[in-house]
């Protein structure tokens, strides 16, 4: 640990990741470029988790693809659009200190193999794994409801790279402790929970659907008492670190999901009215609770909640 | 947290007025854009085709504001396609805008195209506090020239003057906006140049500007999937055109590496301006 971060009763372990405070990007949010990345770096982030890649680019949706639906709630479906293996390996070559998860989502084994061969030559933390995309077919949730598939790409990826793995679940048809449980004994290092929740609006004055997909992921304060719930059940029940995300806007939110088990917390919709120097301000408010509780550090506080 | 600028409106194309036989001008009613900022933009919903970022128009009646498309893509083809009565969706007013300040007293603007909206509601803005303004408009050819009626309008009751140059010299004065330029700030102190449209036209505009040690604005363009600072889509380098812009100043292009070199596709690969 580096003594000399003056944030350093904030720093986290997520098994062999270190990170200097528990805040995360979340995968989806602004996570294309190497600039932007710096750019959160220097905001005070904890980790930052790219947008999910695939194979090849991918165009994604028409839009709207994101709607913001007021009270801090969004809806999505922007179809996992992404720049591909190649072209977002080169955005990443030059990465030295910027500490990076690369979120991967494919609809096989050999997709994911691929990408992990040519990822594991950058300076990066780990992967996550989107298992739990709600909205495009044969990618991430139709993957994440079928424990079969998972256990074959997670094991294909930890075949694939010595680097940390954490699989980022939903709420599917599956329990998410279940899915949880394969993606682990399947060689997954911890769990990211949850994704977005299958939802969609409907204009009432064009009576009609308004993402292009008529279907997409609900994020936002919506959705955060489900991923507290979520990551208190899945902490409570397996051993791994657990990455809390879904609904995170605050401080209070942070450490709402670390209690409930979270070693880290991905924030992402909330950029959508505060922009990048949320990560600036919750962490000071982080450190600001931290002092005021007396704690030496702030991961004292994970999964306090399983004593009541 | 959520503001009203984020709750879709939707609206009636009340009139629409054929600026050439690929541009036109969709008027509505809405008071969040009939009091947008110059260089603001709202995200236009045309229900189960599109959505896309464009920047607001002024229109001559309270309450109402407009939408300038030249048809292009998908999005912008079917919103110039849309006839009056039809219905679209409204969000925003988004981003910042171009600042006047309180010393200025005799400003540059130089708009090419489509890329005058911005500029038009600034010439408005400034001409009601007085500050002098010369307006060029640069376009390829004869055909192209629009915006002239409202811009002489605009300018007719101020000692503000409105040019128009083409790049064959079929109307106004023989030239690109950047030579109009040059020779402009040769003969006039300007405190400020304002400038929206082609990005290399940009790219000229202001490389020129900051030679001669002229205060510089740019309203730039990108494509955007959400308008509020959430896809990344939009970047410049570090900063993103949807929340930080759309208007960048001398001083922040001089850093952006992107600013007239490249953008980002749909799938986020950066593309290089031909």
């Amino acid at each position: 640990m580096n003594t000399n971060d003056k944030n350093h009763n904030l720093s986290v372990e997520l098994g062999k990741i270190h990170l200097r405070n528990p805040t995360m990007l979340a995968s989806g949010i602004l996570g294309i470029s190497q600039s932007i990345f710096e750019r959160l770096y220097h905001e005070n982030i904890g980790g930052i988790v790219t947008k999910s890649i695939s194979v090849n680019p991918m165009k994604g949706y028409p839009n709207p693809t994101v709607i913001p639906l007021g009270g801090g709630s969004y809806l999505n479906a922007v179809g996992l659009s992404n720049p591909g293996v190649n072209a977002f390996s080169k955005e990443l070559s030059q990465n030295k200190t910027i500490p990076i998860i690369i979120s991967l989502v494919g609809s096989s084994e050999k997709e994911f193999s691929k990408m992990v061969k040519i990822f594991d030559t950058l300076n990066i933390l780990g992967y996550e794994i989107n298992l739990s995309c709600p909205h495009v077919s044969k990618m991430g949730m139709e993957v994440g409801d079928d424990p079969e598939a998972v256990n074959k790409i997670v094991k294909t990826v930890r075949m694939n790279t010595t680097n940390p793995i954490s699989v980022k679940v939903g709420v599917g048809s599956i329990d998410v402790v279940e899915l949880a449980r394969v993606a682990l004994d399947a060689g997954a290092n911890m769990i990211t929970a949850i994704n977005t929740l299958r939802a969609m609006s409907i204009d009432v004055e064009t009576m009609m659907p308004i993402l292009s997909n008529r279907i997409g992921g609900l994020s936002g304060n919506a959705i955060k008492p489900i991923g507290i719930r979520c990551v208190y059940e899945i902490s409570k029940k397996l051993e791994a670190p657990v990455i809390g995300c879904g609904g995170v806007s605050s401080w209070k939110d942070v450490i709402e999901y670390m209690i409930a088990g979270a070693s880290a917390v991905q924030i992402g919709s909330v950029l959508g009215s505060t922009g990048p120097r949320i990560f600036n301000q919750i962490t000071k408010e982080l450190k600001n609770y931290v002092e005021k509780k007396g704690l030496r550090n702030i991961s004292e506080i994970i999964g306090i909640a399983h004593k009541y | 947290m959520h503001t009203n600028i984020d709750k879709r409106r939707i609206v009636r194309i009340e009139e629409t007025i054929s600026e050439t036989p690929t541009v036109k001008t969709l008027v509505f009613k809405d008071d969040l854009s009939y009091t947008a900022k110059p260089g603001q933009f709202l995200m236009i919903w045309i229900p189960r085709i599109e959505e896309i970022p464009m920047s607001v128009m002024i229109n001559s009646k309270d309450g109402y504001a407009a939408v300038t498309i030249r048809k292009s893509g998908i999005g912008s083809t079917a919103l110039f396609n849309r006839k009056k009565g039809d219905l679209i969706g409204l969000r925003g007013p988004y981003g910042n805008k171009f600042v006047l300040k309180k010393s200025y007293q005799n400003i540059l603007i130089i708009g090419g195209g489509t890329g005058l909206v911005p500029l038009l509601r600034l010439a408005s803005y400034a001409c009601k506090k007085k500050i002098k303004a010369t307006i060029v408009l640069g376009a390829r050819t004869k055909r192209e020239v629009f915006f002239e009626k409202i811009a002489r309008k605009i300018t007719e009751k101020s000692d503000s003057t409105f040019l128009v140059c083409t790049d064959d010299g079929s109307y106004g004065i023989k030239g690109t906006t950047v030579s109009m330029m040059s020779s402009l700030i040769r003969e006039n102190i300007f405190d400020c140049v304002f400038t929206c449209g082609p990005e290399l036209m940009m790219k000229g505009v202001v490389g020129l500007a900051t030679e001669n040690s002229i205060p510089v604005q740019a309203s730039l363009e990108r494509y955007m999937k959400c308008g509020i600072g959430i896809c990344g889509s939009c970047c410049l380098d570090s900063l993103l055109v949807c929340q930080d812009g759309t208007v960048f100043n001398g001083r922040q292009l001089s850093k952006i590496l992107d600013f007239g070199i490249s953008y980002r596709d749909k799938d986020g690969q950066k593309i290089n301006y031909a």
